[in-house]
């Protein structure tokens, strides 16, 4: 998945209302399936991919179609992820972390990684051709980056043990499926340059983003993948480092920035890639912006290699202070091979002081873009059985032979609102009491006392050193 | 403010005198004549210490005071020693032949049999048993003309009153056969009730001593208040082990859980949705009276017992000690999971299959004898069954074994744990009374009105306590805001309460109920008001180092010139005397 940001610890809860429209076939009851799915990255980190789905009949119906008024879209910008995050989602799994792929999952390795994602989808899906009954589907994910390179003392090698200090020794009784796949694809190279141990029972070819890939497949409810061993580890040895520039560009990346000085106004950019050498696509962009930040919908401006670019469709939404943040939804369309930028500037509200977070000058955080597009392919790839192929390839749905649908989640932002000073209050009470008491104090002498003139006696000392003056300035002495 | 006041009071008094004084003076001593410009600094010291006393004192009283509702603290202080009636109406009908001719006559009339049940604390109880004696119609006459006692009572029509709470009781010829020769009495499933006649001069006083027997039986009892007022009944009155039913609470929600610890010997399936139908939603739509209920089910893999069981050399099979049993809970609980989702108290069922190593797996009781339905309790918490997987089961190379639970024993069990658990248990009965079968319902309907009546009194307890405890608190910190909203529900609290009080001294069972709820959510919703925190952080000493400021400089002058004036004054008065 191309996430523009890796480094952005990311815990999403979608709730997708709507009919997974692919599913044909006729799905068990109470199914489970899961895979792992072990991508060694060129730069010798290895990012793993669980991915469990559990589908089940249920009474629960849906009325009629999706009633768009109790659509809900809703978005935490940032939340801290601790294993109190990988707890109940682990308690959702049907084997827990007692047996199958799931045990693996141990919170001490999987939270010392570059990169975490975890995620939990509900969906109805359809039972049968014609809809009149469906099932639900729970799909868990979790993606982590392991840094392979700089853990592993310079060498790029890796095993299960040494990422998870676990090994597999079994698939999930209840699971239907149960695979681990391992990416061994050549990237346009001649010779192999990866060898995977042990020996793959068979391998899965497919494209995947737009990419031909090849996938050693290993199958854990087959007994020969276990065959020699009671537990599986796979390693995986590279036999000539490959060079890193290699590395493929995803066809669509994005990166947000919020822009601008001082307390009062600021503009918030998006900058959409599209690397495809020669096709154009249209990107649906997504922003939910906080009511603190009024945004001037004026200013919106979509450029593309200096020249406007006008949105086929437009979505405002303008924020309600205290009650609803602005949407703002749009079209555009991306020329192949340019750069896209989207701004639009903004006023930082002042909230009341009890509004402030606990920790006010640490700045608020701006929820993440959301872009959604059909990606064109750069190879053919035939449409697939969906309820048959592996369950990552349905993460990336083509709707036809030639392009694939990607969601992309771009970073959170943090943005400084103008913060007063907390204690101003009681200074400002304080303050008040002193001013007001100090005109009271010489309003109050000068009503109550009695002034009158009265000759002033003076020390010999004083009258000395007058007359000394007097003299020095030639007046006669008192 | 007292001192302000003080002050004010000193300033007004002494104003004339000085004046006085200085006539005297300057009558008296033409020496001594004053600067008019001193007296008017007095007068206007004076002023300023008037204006100050008088206007600043009281307006910045008013404009910093937090707002406080007025709360009805002495009814909340006498609810502590309330006295409550809980009235029964009975009506007792006379079949005929079942009376002297003699005391016939005497129908119809009711007696009143009232009785104290001793509490530890100041609440007082009274049970009031209002027996209205009439003699049957004869429609009646002749619905007990049958041969059984559960035909007369199938036949019988309708009574007028059959309302929650009531009882209906016949009286039937002594030598009657409609009840075998040992019985004396009848207990229905319904709130009817039979008793066998009597002969002789005090024929009524000894029929009417039966039917009070009857009437507690199936009403109020000591027993049945103990157990809703746990904490507050002397000791030696609670029966530990039994009685500690669920909390009252608006709703309840109950989950069974399946456990499959070995999924990969056994695949279990339950249909519990159909037992759920068939045995349980009509157990609880008699028992929505006292609440909402909902209901879930969950199938949980690999969730362990945290107790590993005790193999049995004798009977190859693994035992489950009774010390053992409290720490079976806690490791699964944390898997069941449910409890963050509710607001109300969550029943759990949970039925276990143990692993293919451990089975069959038994459970013992103290004595070490094996329990017959393999099935324990835990007060508040729910109730977990062993089902022992048939042995048979396993002669077979095909892994997982499919087992496919028996719903009815299941069921059987989890009923009765749950008529524990919601303190409603098989009533015991003296050896000559005859208990008729409880209705399809799984519930008598007189049970349901014990558990009602408990629940009645458990409610108007809380609320007691409650809004004691809530008057006591603003009582202690003066610095709690009550908002109106606050005290308006304390207020309604009150009025529910009290009419809950009326309504079961009257007798009426399912208003007074009604009432009790609403005054328990009212008075919880008074009690838990986040309003009530806002300004309990701001202590008095640092409020006022706010104000040192302004009242530091302000009250010096003024406290100065007052000594000042006040000593010039004495010092006058001397050189008066001296002068005379």
């Amino acid at each position: 998945m191309a996430m523009a940001a890796p480094l952005v610890l990311h815990l999403l809860l979608a709730l997708l209302l709507g009919l997974g429209g692919q599913s044909r076939a006729e799905p068990e009851r109470d199914s489970l399936r899961e895979e792992l799915v072990l991508t060694p990255l060129p730069s010798g980190d290895v990012s793993a991919t669980f991915q469990f789905r559990t589908r089940w009949d249920s009474e629960l119906q849906r009325e009629g179609g999706t009633n768009h008024h109790f659509l809900r879209y809703a978005v935490l910008p940032r939340e801290v992820v601790c294993t109190e995050n990988l707890t109940p989602w682990k308690k959702l799994l049907p084997c827990s972390s007692k047996a199958g792929l799931s045990v693996l999952l141990k919170a001490e390795r999987l939270f010392h990684t570059s990169y975490h994602s975890q995620a939990v989808h509900i969906r109805p899906v359809c039972r049968d051709a014609h809809c009149v009954s469906v099932s639900w589907e729970l799909r868990q994910t979790l993606t982590v980056v392991f840094d392979a390179y700089t853990t592993g003392q310079g060498k790029k090698d890796w095993s299960l043990f040494r990422m998870f200090s676990r090994t597999i020794t079994e698939a999930c009784p209840l699971a239907s499926q149960s695979y681990v796949y391992v990416d061994i694809s050549r990237n346009g190279q001649e010779n192999e340059s990866l060898e995977v141990s042990p020996p793959p029972t068979s391998t899965y070819q497919a494209v995947i983003l737009g990419d031909r890939k090849t996938y050693a497949v290993y199958d854990l409810l087959n007994l020969a993948t276990f065959s020699g061993s009671r537990s599986l580890n796979l390693q995986l040895k590279w036999r000539q480092l490959q060079d890193i520039g290699s590395q493929l560009v995803p066809f669509l990346h994005a990166q947000r920035y919020v822009s601008g000085y001082g307390l009062q106004k600021g503009e918030l950019s998006t900058v959409l890639h599209n690397t495809h050498p020669y096709r154009a696509f249209p990107v649906l962009l997504l922003e939910t912006v906080p009511w603190y930040l009024r945004l001037y919908v004026h200013t919106l401006a979509i450029t593309t290699k200096g020249k406007e670019n006008k949105p086929s469709y437009i979505h405002y939404q303008p924020a309600q202070d205290r009650l609803r943040p602005h949407l703002l939804e749009m079209l555009i369309q991306l020329p192949a091979n340019s750069v896209t930028k989207v701004s639009i500037q903004f006023e930082r509200a002042l909230l009341k002081w009890t509004e402030y977070t606990p920790d006010p000058n640490h700045g608020f955080y701006v929820s993440p873009s959301v872009l959604s597009a059909l990606v064109p392919n750069l190879v053919g790839a035939k449409p697939a059985n969906w309820e048959e192929s592996p369950l990552f390839s349905t993460m990336f749905p083509t709707s036809d032979s030639s392009s694939y649908f990607v969601r992309l989640y771009t970073e959170p932002l943090l943005v400084n609102l103008p913060t007063p000073d907390f204690s101003m209050p009681y200074n400002v009470i304080c303050l008040t009491c002193t001013v007001v008491a100090v005109c009271y104090g010489s309003f109050y002498n000068l009503l109550t006392r009695t002034f009158h003139l009265e000759e002033p006696k003076r020390s010999r000392l004083v009258r000395w050193l007058a007359n000394i003056i007097r003299r020095i300035r030639g007046v006669p002495p008192v | 403010m007292a001192e302000g006041r003080m002050l004010g009071e000193r300033a007004r008094v002494e104003r004339p005198r000085l004046e006085r004084g200085d006539r005297e003076r300057n009558q008296a001593l033409p020496a001594l004549i004053l600067d008019p410009e001193k007296i008017r600094g007095k007068h206007a010291a004076l002023c300023f210490a008037t204006m100050a006393v008088m206007l600043g004192l009281p307006l910045w009283w008013k404009t910093t005071e937090t707002y406080r509702a007025a709360l009805p603290y002495s009814q909340i202080s006498e609810l502590d020693s309330l006295l409550l009636r809980l009235r029964v109406p009975v009506s007792v009908v006379f079949v005929q032949g079942s009376l002297p001719i003699v005391d016939q006559q005497k129908l119809p009339f009711t007696i009143v049999n009232e009785r104290d049940i001793p509490l530890k604390c100041k609440m007082r109880l009274k049970s009031r048993f209002q027996q209205a004696y009439r003699m049957a119609g004869s429609s009646e006459e002749n619905a007990l003309k049958k041969d059984t006692v559960q035909e007369a009572e199938a036949a019988l029509p309708l009574p007028k009153e059959d309302s929650l709470g009531s009882l209906n009781i016949f009286v039937i010829p002594e030598k009657s056969s409609l009840l075998p020769q040992d019985k004396m009495s009848y207990i229905g499933p319904k709130r009817t009730a039979f008793v066998r006649g009597a002969h002789g001069r005090q024929a009524l006083t000894v029929i009417g001593q039966k039917i009070l027997q009857v009437a507690q039986a199936m009403s109020l009892t000591e027993e049945v208040l103990a157990s809703a007022l746990g904490d507050r009944l002397p000791e030696d009155k609670l029966n530990l082990d039994k009685r500690r039913p669920l909390k009252s609470s608006l709703g309840y929600e109950i989950t069974f859980s399946l456990l499959n610890p070995d999924p990969k010997s056994h695949e279990v399936h339950w249909d519990i949705e159909g037992a759920v139908e068939n045995y349980v939603q009509p157990f609880m739509s008699l028992l929505s009276a006292i609440g909402n209920f909902s209901m879930d089910s969950q199938v949980l893999y690999y969730a362990m017992l945290g107790v590993t069981p005790r193999f049995d050399a004798a009977t190859s099979s693994y035992t489950l000690a009774a010390h053992s049993l409290p720490h079976v809970i806690n490791p699964v609980e944390a898997r069941l999971g449910s409890r963050a989702a509710s607001l109300y108290p969550v029943i759990n069922f949970l039925l276990y299959v143990p692993e293919r190593a451990h089975s069959p797996l038994y459970i013992q009781d103290k004595d070490g004898a094996r329990v017959t339905t393999n099935a324990f309790h835990s007060p508040r918490w729910g109730g977990i069954m062993v089902y022992n997987v048939d042995p048979s089961a396993y002669n077979t190379t095909r892994y997982p074994v499919k087992v496919n639970v028996d719903m009815v024993p299941v069921m059987e069990v989890f009923l009765s744990q749950m008529r524990l658990l919601f303190g409603v248990p098989h009533p015991q009965m003296p050896e000559n009374f005859l208990l008729g079968s409880p209705p399809s319902e799984g519930l008598r309907y007189w049970e349901l009105d014990r558990l009602v009546w408990a629940r009645a009194v458990e409610n108007l307890a809380t609320v007691i306590t409650t809004l004691t405890s809530l008057a006591e608190l603003l009582d202690k910190i003066g610095n709690i805001v009550i908002k109106d909203d606050v005290a308006s529900e304390v207020y309604r609290a009150m009025d529910a309460f009290q009419e809950a009080a009326l309504e079961l001294s009257a007798g009426n069972l399912e208003v007074a109920f009604r009432a009790s709820r609403e005054a328990v959510t009212s008075s919880e919703k008074a009690f838990f008001d986040p309003s009530l925190l806002h300004l309990l952080y701001f202590p008095d000493d640092q409020k006022f180092a706010i104000y040192i400021p302004l009242f530091l400089p302000m009250a010096v002058p003024i406290f100065l010139s007052m000594i000042k004036i006040i000593v010039e004054n004495q010092k006058a008065r001397k050189d008066m005397e001296k002068v005379d």
